[in-house]
């Protein structure tokens, strides 16, 4: 389903425009590296010194100034746009590339150095589901609190308190201190909480990447409903289909400035052409033999980001150079569940053999089927070597991919590995009616 | 750049040029400071077995050990009551004064979940402990009624004059809260000093000694000294009001005043500078 976006940001603020930003930046003061001490005289001379050094370093930390000094770090530079009334936009972006800082600023949990944001409208953040919980307190009495913090005032609270409590299926355990729930009740009623905010603004960032596959299922699902009433959304996600399924709109960051603004298949296009390559910040080298160039995932015939349909074959492609003639070369991939835990290992020789392997440019291609691996997240590292001879690279470079359901059912498949293999289900006799589910598996 | 502000619209600029208390954010948020007290007040005895005894034991257990130590092996001079009603009337005001301030400067430091998640007025959190630690203060407050029947002490009109030094006594928590926790999101020093800077400010109060030994040693303008801190006046001033032991202290109580409104006014002026950086430094 997608929204309509209601126009897209022209040069001249609209009087109407529902956030407006204007040239804002913002700059962290980052702490210095320590200087090494080499004798044992400067060691003793250092801690003498210490407490000056950390006044002045820490002075450092809340001291604005514009300078370009080494521990000065833009996180945003420059960010200008305008958002309707009632459009949803997705933020998109590499870690670290201003989508979190954008949000805190619109938020007033921190103020931009230069610049000016205008806010037509209450806003309300979801930054995190859940702050301010506290585990001794029962789940009514957090509800309230939660909501509080979160900008409501006491009589909002008492009107939705029934339709939160519903939501977050926790009705028998509202009376019992949070610190007895599971987890997943915690997440429950927090994002129920959240979920039922009434401001005209909503920022989010991540929160749909908490809970199960189930809750994560009924999150979006209450994400599109909040879209549809009507109100402003402004939504950091890494999971681009969920930006290609709620928003109109998307905003690319990169390294703190505003690279692209526009209908989001475009902007995520762009995105994921950039990010597979990104997990690379330049080539590698491995060793005398190998240069390691860049590393890319499709699935279903396109460039794909970190975020993949655990059902469907997905390809990990090694673009790279071999710069002298090498045999035995051992290329491939260790694959690491997310956890730590080593699953398998696989080399290219499978096709290509040990024989020498000639100078030039070359891509390898891994193919993997789907529905072998779980939902979660995976780490593939590269490991090259020789074989009998010597390691070239073993885990220095690592691609971390995200596995999920595709969003057809709610239903979560656990267990270390995820073969589903085929069902077949026949009616007998008295249940010949029994089979009327919308989900019923013809054949 | 003219743009048509609605009633609700928010203006966020760098260099925040806001009024030292934004009276309309905080009526806004309201609902919030009641809930964290409310909070603070019901998560402070859970899961034990004495519950608010507690806010009894605590006072109790120090006024024996005082009695003990002070009262009995020093024979520290209690102005003619009972060492132990002395040291009572004290502990109510000082315990209260030490439990706020203390949670009151670590506030930040302790909710920095909050302070880098969400926003609304960061002055709610010191000024939180300032209202509900006035629930054990009531509760200890009762006893001391208890202990004057006990030894026979009567009660004078001077009790009337208890409100005030109440509010002495918060305004004076508030205050120092206000320095102590913008300090500390910077300089976590502060969570270490502070078992010190407690212990240094009881002994510094007549808690355990006679106020009646300031003006003898030091004279009229020993007492005016003394009595810019306020918490000298506070505790002076709760003794006179009820055990009847001297003249009200007022010059004390006036100098006290002075000064911990101004301890106040700079607070708030210093919290709200600080205040913007507390999310980049937390």
């Amino acid at each position: 389903m997608k929204l309509s976006s209601n126009g897209q940001a022209n040069s001249h603020p609209e009087p109407d425009a529902a956030i407006v930003a204007e040239g804002v930046a913002k700059q962290y003061h980052i702490g210095l590296r320590e200087q090494s001490r080499d004798t044992l005289l400067q060691s003793v001379l250092a801690l003498v010194s210490a407490p000056l050094n950390n006044l002045r370093q820490l002075r450092r930390l809340s001291d604005v100034s514009d300078d370009d000094a080494p521990d000065v770090l833009w996180a945003l530079r420059d960010v200008s746009f305008q958002v309707a009334p009632g459009e949803v936009v997705g933020l998109i972006g590499r870690n670290g590339a201003g989508k979190s800082t954008l949000l805190k600023i619109l938020s007033r949990i921190t103020p931009p150095t230069r610049g000016r944001v205008t806010l037509n409208g209450r806003v309300s953040s979801l930054l995190e589901v859940g702050t301010g919980f506290h585990p001794e307190l029962t789940g009514r009495e957090n509800v309230y609190l939660n909501g509080t913090i979160l900008g409501m005032r006491k009589g909002e609270v008492d009107r939705r308190f029934d339709e939160i409590v519903a939501f977050s299926e926790v009705e028998k355990f509202i009376d019992t201190p949070v610190k007895r729930y599971s987890s997943g009740m915690r997440v429950r009623l927090a994002f129920a909480v959240s979920a039922h905010l009434q401001s005209e603004i909503l920022l989010v960032d991540e929160v749909l990447a908490v809970g199960d596959a189930a809750f994560q299922e009924k999150c979006l699902r209450a994400m599109d409903g909040i879209a549809q009433t009507g109100r402003t959304v402004l939504l950091v996600s890494h999971n681009m289909q969920v930006i290609q399924q709620l928003c109109g709109r998307a905003l690319l960051f990169e390294g703190g400035r505003l690279a692209a603004d526009g209908a989001p298949p475009a902007v995520v296009a762009q995105y994921l052409s950039h990010a597979a390559a990104a997990s690379l910040p330049s080539a590698v080298r491995l060793g005398d033999e190998l240069c390691l160039n860049r590393l890319s995932v499709t699935q279903n015939g396109a460039p794909a980001g970190e975020w993949l349909d655990r059902g469907r074959p997905f390809e990990i492609h090694l673009h790279y150079d071999v710069l002298r003639p090498v045999r035995n070369l051992l290329l491939g991939f260790n694959v690491v569940a997310g956890d730590g835990a080593n699953l398998f290992r696989t080399y290219d020789m499978l096709s290509a053999g040990l024989g020498e392997r000639q100078p030039g440019s070359y891509e390898s291609v891994l193919r993997l089927p789907g529905g072998v691996l779980p939902s979660g997240h995976y780490f593939f590292e590269v490991v090259a070597g020789l074989h009998r001879l010597r390691w070239l690279s073993k885990g220095d470079v690592r691609l971390r991919l995200n596995l999920g359901g595709g969003r057809e059912t709610d239903v979560d498949f656990p267990g270390a590995v995820a073969p589903l293999g085929d069902w077949t289900v026949t009616p007998h006799g008295d249940a010949s009616h029994g089979l009327n589910g919308s989900n019923r598996s013809d054949g | 750049m003219t743009t048509q502000l609605k009633p609700q619209s928010i203006v966020i600029e760098p260099a925040h040029r806001r009024a030292v208390i934004d009276w309309r954010e905080l009526r806004e948020y309201r609902d919030l400071f009641y809930f964290l007290i409310d909070r603070d007040i019901k998560v402070l005895y859970k899961q034990t077995v004495l519950g608010f005894g507690w806010a009894i034991l605590r006072p109790v257990l120090s006024m024996v050990i005082f009695t003990v130590i002070f009262g009995g092996l020093a024979q520290v001079d209690s102005d003619g009551v009972p060492y132990a009603l002395f040291s009572y009337a004290a502990l109510v005001p000082w315990l209260y004064f030490s439990t706020a301030l203390s949670a009151g400067a670590l506030s930040l430091v302790n909710n920095t979940d909050m302070l880098t998640k969400v926003y609304f007025p960061r002055l709610i959190f010191p000024l939180t402990p300032v209202f509900s630690k006035l629930v054990d203060f009531a509760i200890s407050f009762v006893l001391v009624f208890g202990l004057m029947a006990w030894f026979r002490v009567p009660p004078t009109p001077r009790l009337l004059a208890l409100p005030l030094f109440i509010a002495l006594m918060m305004l004076t928590t508030a205050g120092i809260s206000l320095w102590l926790a913008a300090m500390s999101v910077q300089y976590r020093d502060v969570k270490h000093a502070m078992p010190f800077l407690t212990q240094i400010l009881m002994y510094a109060a007549p808690v355990v000694w006679s106020a009646a030994l300031i003006g003898e040693r030091f004279g009229p303008t020993g007492r005016l000294l003394f009595g810019l801190y306020p918490m000298v006046g506070v505790i002076e001033g709760f003794r006179v009001a009820l055990l009847n032991t001297g003249p009200l202290p007022w010059d004390m109580l006036g100098v006290g005043t002075l000064s911990a409104a101004i301890i106040f006014v700079t607070g708030l002026f210093y919290f709200r500078r600080m205040e913007v950086t507390f999310a980049d430094v937390a």
